[in-house]
């Protein structure tokens, strides 16, 4: 019985915001690539580079604001190889997202060793402002993120920008009919989602942390786009899903369960996708020409 | 003939591609070797002394690589079937873990049918692993992407997290040590085991710092077959058929749902071999780190051999010699995640050049137009 009021305690429930913000941004910035039509599951790659460059950023300049450049710089940077491989060299978007985890993951102990002279954790940096509310930390990066939601909302349902992006994601040929420049919206879209995936790397590191960690990103980047798929490509309730396993992490870190072994409640986000994928509960369509290169002429 | 020449040219394309790309790769990591503020010509040295400089170098060459081929293998064929395998490091784990249990859950077998059952428990393992994303794939049309991706953690969460915590006699992140009975044989304890030790010159093998087992013979066996049975059965006929046009393989009487759950079936038992490999011949128990991200380079050692079973042998051989070279590389003063970087570029480059083939396409249509 204890248990039980525990989880719908306001600590927990608090919390389960803090682990959702890498989510929420992380998956903003997947809806943002698939829904131009390129599939990015380098999220989690670019999450990790721009966690370290946050902290990179934060130790060279000393102001952890700096280290939300650099990390926002720094998850452009991955996106454009995504975006000029997968764009102009028609490469397997697949493919390349496993590469640019790969990279990210030797680049940042590399960078770890030759910045920090460290393998495993850098030197501690200043953090990013945070708020408590009931002992829960909460960086100023869970209010962006929470601001974002909206903000994302409506550019894409909203404003003419937001429909020349999902009209590309469903039909390049009749968008590119219309005269938009496919291949620049594209690259536009991967890029920015590069930048809200760098955020949610700056999050784990100096928002709710105060140093970079190898590995520290741990699966976050497809538990987002677990998150981007149970919400079914649509900002607020991607936000919804990533709320669900943010929660989930919580249950999995603050609560003891007897019946249910902690170490299992961490995989529920994925079985859940899984479920939705499958559709037991309501199917989850993605966008029609996701994952396919666009070139002119070709039907 | 004709037909013969193009197989021929599109060979020599493919080698060329993975050539070049390795090149362009070695060169790109030697600027990130300079920012180490070492030569890359003294990293390279010791990256080639690491993996191939003397006779115990070559073997453990050949050990890093048994994993690596495997997971390639694993990548290779779902993919010559049209699906992309994306769960390899899944199947591994679970397969690693199904044989550890087995190896030590069994206490009183001969070795004669231990060693195959543990061996069986993690294929098997590997094989259902993978058969689920291929029968959700099937059946409820979900990407088989993303339903790989997300069984990679909950394998991780089921073995590594709850099965070790569970099973665990000591404070080591393992499960116990597997029997006598199930090991794997390595190459050093040939000399002294009674039946080996008849054979002429086993004592070269005699090197307590030689890691190969016998896995690596299996592995190559394995990829025999798996080539056998890609370009020489109609089985594999169909495979590749679907791979290259499902509509038009369902049209000419092909079941593609069945094809695509036995890619994936076959892929996952190869996977699992590969962690059952680690399991019984490498570490004796399964542990925490053991799949060292093998499933995710799988795909480039798929990509390196062009996803042809014979191909991926020589990818595994080369990204093993990297992850072992890498090693010495360290000793130099050279960090050896290098090695990493170099494999992420190799991806990035492999998968880039592939337009070259497009364009010599394209420009072959072309002159034939005219």
């Amino acid at each position: 019985m204890e248990t039980l009021l525990e989880l719908i305690s306001l600590p927990l429930i608090l919390s389960s915001f803090r682990f959702a913000t890498p989510l929420i941004l992380a998956a903003l910035g997947g809806i943002f690539s698939e829904k131009s039509g390129i599939i990015n599951i380098a999220l989690e790659g670019i999450m990790l580079f721009g966690a370290f460059a946050a902290v990179l950023g934060t130790s060279q300049t000393g102001s952890p604001w700096m280290g939300v450049i650099y990390a926002v710089v720094g998850g452009m940077l991955f996106a454009a190889i995504l975006a000029t491989v997968s764009i102009f060299f028609r490469a397997d978007q697949i493919v390349i997202g496993t590469g640019i985890n790969i990279f990210a993951s030797g680049l940042t102990i590399f960078l770890l060793q030759i910045f920090f002279g460290v393998k495993g954790t850098s030197p501690q940096v200043a953090r990013l402002p945070s708020m408590r509310i009931f002992d829960v930390r909460f960086s100023v990066l869970t209010y962006v993120s929470l601001i974002l939601v909206p903000v994302v909302y409506y550019f894409f349902y909203k404003t003419h920008w937001g429909l020349r992006i999902r009209s590309i994601g469903e039909h390049p040929a009749a968008a590119d009919t219309l005269g938009i420049n496919v291949n620049r919206w594209r690259f536009i879209s991967v890029l920015i989602s590069g930048v809200l995936a760098g955020l949610a790397g700056a999050h784990l590191s100096i928002g709710d942390g105060n140093a970079f960690v190898r590995e520290m990103s741990a699966g976050r980047g497809f538990i987002a786009l677990a998150a981007m798929i149970f919400g079914k490509w649509h900002p607020v309730k991607a936000m919804g899903a990533a709320l669900l396993f943010g929660y989930a992490e919580a249950i999995a870190v603050r609560v003891d369960f007897a019946f249910i072994p902690s170490e299992l409640i961490s995989a529920i986000p994925y079985i859940l996708t899984i479920v939705v994928l499958a559709g037991f509960i309501s199917k989850a369509v993605g966008p029609a020409a996701s994952g396919e290169p666009y070139f002119k002429g070709e039907r | 003939m004709e037909n013969k020449y193009e197989n021929l040219r599109s060979l020599l394309i493919n080698l060329g591609i993975s050539l070049l790309s390795i090149i362009i790769a070695l060169i790109f990591g030697a600027f990130f070797v300079l920012l180490t503020e070492e030569s890359p010509a003294t990293a390279y040295q010791a990256l080639y002394f690491g993996a191939f400089g003397n006779f115990r170098n070559i073997l453990n060459t050949l050990w890093r690589s048994t994993p690596l081929i495997l997971t390639g293998l694993a990548f290779a064929l779902p993919f010559r079937g049209g699906l992309i395998n994306i769960g390899a490091e899944g199947q591994f784990v679970m397969g690693g873990f199904a044989a550890g249990v087995a190896g030590f859950y069994f206490t009183s077998l001969p070795a004669f049918i231990h060693l195959p059952l543990a061996i069986l428990a993690g294929v098997l393992a590997g094989a259902l692993w993978a058969g689920l994303s291929g029968w959700l794939k099937a059946k409820m049309e979900v990407n088989e992407v993303i339903s790989t991706i997300m069984l990679n953690y909950i394998a991780i969460a089921l073995t590594i997290n709850y099965g070790i915590n569970k099973l665990r006699t000591s404070s080591r992140m393992a499960t116990p040590e597997i029997m006598d009975s199930a090991k794997l044989i390595r190459f050093k304890d040939m000399a002294d085991s009674g039946f080996w030790s008849y054979l002429p010159f086993i004592d070269i093998f005699a090197d307590p710092a030689i890691r190969l087992h016998f896995n690596f013979i299996l592995t190559l066996i394995v990829a025999v077959i798996l080539w056998y049975l890609l370009f020489k059965t109609s089985i594999g006929y169909e495979f590749r058929a679907v791979g290259l046009n499902p509509s038009a393989a369902e049209y000419g009487g092909i079941n593609a749902n069945k094809t695509i759950i036995w890619t994936m079936l076959i892929g996952g038992a190869v996977a699992g071999l590969g962690g059952a490999g680690e399991a019984l011949g490498t570490h004796f128990s399964f542990i925490q780190g053991m799949d060292a991200g093998y499933g995710f380079t799988g795909i480039a050692v798929g990509l390196i051999g062009q996803t042809h079973p014979i191909g991926v042998i020589f990818g595994g051989l080369l990204f093993g010699a990297l992850n072992q070279g890498g090693l010495e590389m360290q000793f130099a003063g050279v960090p050896s995640e290098i090695v990493n970087i170099i494999q992420a570029l190799v991806i990035f480059f492999i998968a880039s050049l592939q337009i070259i083939k497009v364009y010599l396409k394209n420009r072959k249509e072309k002159g034939e137009v005219e």
